[in-house]
Order: structure tokens, then sequence, then C-alpha cells
């Protein structure tokens, strides 16, 4: 049995099925991440003075990123291009780049996410905070027990606030330092999971969620490019419309970025 | 002997894989796009830092090169400058939802039930 409309237009909607299934697609997706934007605008709006986190993510990353994900759209296009003047390698070759774009796209993302968990934010009983990277924890550390120490790449601070905005001008630039804090000075400590404050629990939301868009794209490419391909040599037309939806949803989640990047890291 | 009449074959369907396609002139394409997404994202970054500029502002000029740059992906790369009707009616209907849904929670931001203590 054959299914209509893979590779040509519809003559009432005008173009193939499985385009306009993803463009669907695409409009629903919108309003998932429309949804989880507004919320951080609420969020955001809602928040106390000095309460919402400012310069904590890192910068060169997120630009590192941004372009990786806008080369790897173009590599994507261009893989879609070649299918369609019919040269096979050239495809294979821009469609393998997507793959190690999209990689290292999560790589990256990895690593911030590992920098965030291995950060500490200490309470300390006489009213200050230390805030910093765990080196490490004595093998008697125990918070309940009050035993043991840990030791932070950080610094101390009096005001919580100047932990909140690393881009104050009024507040002097951190000097990282060893520091070891005994458990018994220890009010509160936790890491810079999403459970920390609401802008990390917003923060790992939208970027996971993002996070695992790019992981299901670079899946599919990879399938494609992979034992996928075996259709161009059946039906390249389709192989290439194939192709051609898969980069939609490539590019549509390269347009997320395009809005995730400014509104999280430089706003 | 009478003459079968036979059912005129259908009008030939457009098919999507008979546009002609020009991979040089798409690598042009690819090039300039790509160049201007560095530059825009360069400026996003560069305003973000920029000294007495208020926050309201920055934030307008930042989210407003994003939306240059969303311009260029979308209308080039996905090609929704040249594409059929029936997408932008798909569209069209998803912007008309976007925005409700922002409106809601922007009229939420302030409504509050009787009695809650604001900072």
């Amino acid at each position: 049995m054959d299914i209509p409309y893979t590779i040509e237009a519809r003559p009432d909607t005008g173009v193939y099925n499985a385009k306009l299934g993803i463009w669907l697609f695409l409009a629903s997706e919108v309003m998932l991440f429309g949804g989880l934007f507004s919320a951080y605008i609420l969020l955001r709006v809602g928040a106390a003075p000095d309460d919402w986190p400012h310069g904590w993510l890192d910068v060169p990353l997120g630009a590192v990123n941004t372009v990786i994900l806008a080369l790897s759209a173009i590599t994507t296009l261009l893989a879609w291009a070649a299918c369609k003047v019919r040269q096979f390698g050239k495809f294979k070759f821009f469609h393998g780049c997507t793959i190690l774009l999209g990689l290292s796209f999560l790589c990256i993302h990895l690593y911030e996410y590992h920098d965030e968990w291995t950060h500490y934010e200490i309470r300390l009983t006489n009213g200050q905070f230390a805030d910093g990277h765990l080196l490490e924890q004595s093998k008697d550390f125990d918070l309940a027990k009050k035993t043991g120490t840990v030791t932070l790449d950080g610094r101390i601070v009096e005001n919580h606030a100047d932990l909140m905005d690393l881009r104050n001008p009024r507040v002097p630039p951190a000097k990282p330092r060893e520091l070891t804090v005994a458990a018994a000075d220890i009010q509160k400590m936790d890491n810079y999971s999403p459970r920390h404050n609401t802008f990390t629990a917003i923060y790992f939301t939208i970027t996971g969620l993002h996070g695992l868009h790019v992981l299901a794209g670079t899946l599919v490419i990879s399938y494609f490019w992979g034992t996928g391909s075996r259709l161009w040599r059946r039906d390249p037309e389709r192989f290439t419309n194939r192709i051609e939806v898969s980069g939609l949803f490539w590019h549509f989640v390269d347009l997320v970025w395009i809005f995730l990047f400014p509104v999280l890291y430089l706003t | 002997m009478s003459e079968l009449k036979t059912a005129e074959p259908p009008p030939a369907l457009p098919r999507a894989a008979d546009e002609p396609v020009n991979l040089n002139s798409y690598l042009r394409l690819c090039a300039v796009v790509f160049t201007i997404v560095l530059c825009t994202t360069g400026s996003m970054i560069y305003t973000s830092f920029l000294p007495h500029v208020g926050w309201p502002v920055k934030v307008t000029l930042i989210l407003a090169i994003a939306v240059v740059n969303a311009f260029l992906v979308a209308g080039y790369l996905m090609h929704l400058l040249s594409e059929k009707k029936l997408i932008y009616t798909v569209l069209a209907f998803t912007v008309i939802f976007v925005i409700g849904l922002f409106a809601l929670t922007i009229g939420a931001t302030n409504d509050f039930p009787p009695g809650t203590a604001t900072h």
C-alpha cells in the first residue's frame, strides 16, 4: 500500500502531508515553550528587588552554544539542498557536521550543569555567606551531626544581595580563594540545583526541555545519516522530504535557543 | 466495434522535490546568514554590558536583536518567506494563541487575592 502525498503536494493544502504535520507539531511546540517563557516573565517580574540573579551564567559558553546551533542549522539546510541536487556524499558530510555540532552543544550544556551542580551557597551561623565550587568534603562530614569540614573554591560575603547580582558595579569583583568551613559553622548548605531558588528552577526546566529537544533532533538526524539513509536508494525524493521535515524541527530548536540565550544569560 | 472511452489522466501534481535548487547559491545565503547571526549575537552581548543604560532599555534592545536573528532563521533557513498559505494560516493562529498566553500572564502579574502581602 502506498502512503499518499509523501512526495507530491496535496492539491487542497499545497504541501505534502509530512510538511503540514511538522508545522502543526511546531505550532504546538511554540505553545509549550511560550508557556514556559511566560512563566519566566511572571517569576522575573514578580521577584523582589535584589532577589533575582544577574550574571550567574557563563556568557562566553552561552555565546559559543549560540554559534554552534546557528552553524548546525546551516549544515542542516545544506544537507537538504545537497539531497535536492542529488549529491549524496555532500548530504552525508553536512548531516555528519550537524550531528557533531548537536553533540557539542549538549556537551557544553552538560558542562554548565555540572558547574552549577558543584557550586554551593553556605549560610554560616555568624550571618555571612560562603559561596563557591566544592573542592572536597572531609570523610566525616555530616551536616546533621555537625561533624567534619567542606572546602570550597570561592568567597565569603556579608550580604546575600552580593551573591545575586554579579554584574553590579558597586560590588567588587569576586576573588576566589580556598575556604574551609566546619560543619558546626554551617546553618544551611545547598548547591545551585533546581531547588536552590526560583531562577535555577526555571533555568533547569527550560534549558533541560530544550536540551531534550536537541538530543531528540540529534537522534533523528543520526538515524537519517545512518540506517535511515537506505531510503535514498529506493526513493530519493521521499528521503529528501524527510530531511526537510527533520531540518524544520532542528531550525525550531535553534529558534528557541535564539530567545533563551539573551533571556537567561544576558538580561 | 465501439471505441472505449478512457478517463482523462489527472493533472500533474506539483512535486515538492521538483523545485530547482542551486547548492552554491545556498552556500552564499548560508554564509551571509551566519555572518549576520555572529554580528547580532555579538551586539546582544555588547548591549547587555553597556554601562549607564537602564535595564528596560537593555532588555528591549536585546530582544529586538533576537527578533532580527529569529527572522533570519525562520525566513531564510526555514523558507518561511516563500511558504504556502496554509502554513501561514497555521502560524497566524499560533501567534494569536501565544499572544493570548502572554496577555494572561501579564494580566495576572498584579492580580492578587485580597489580603495578599506584596513587597
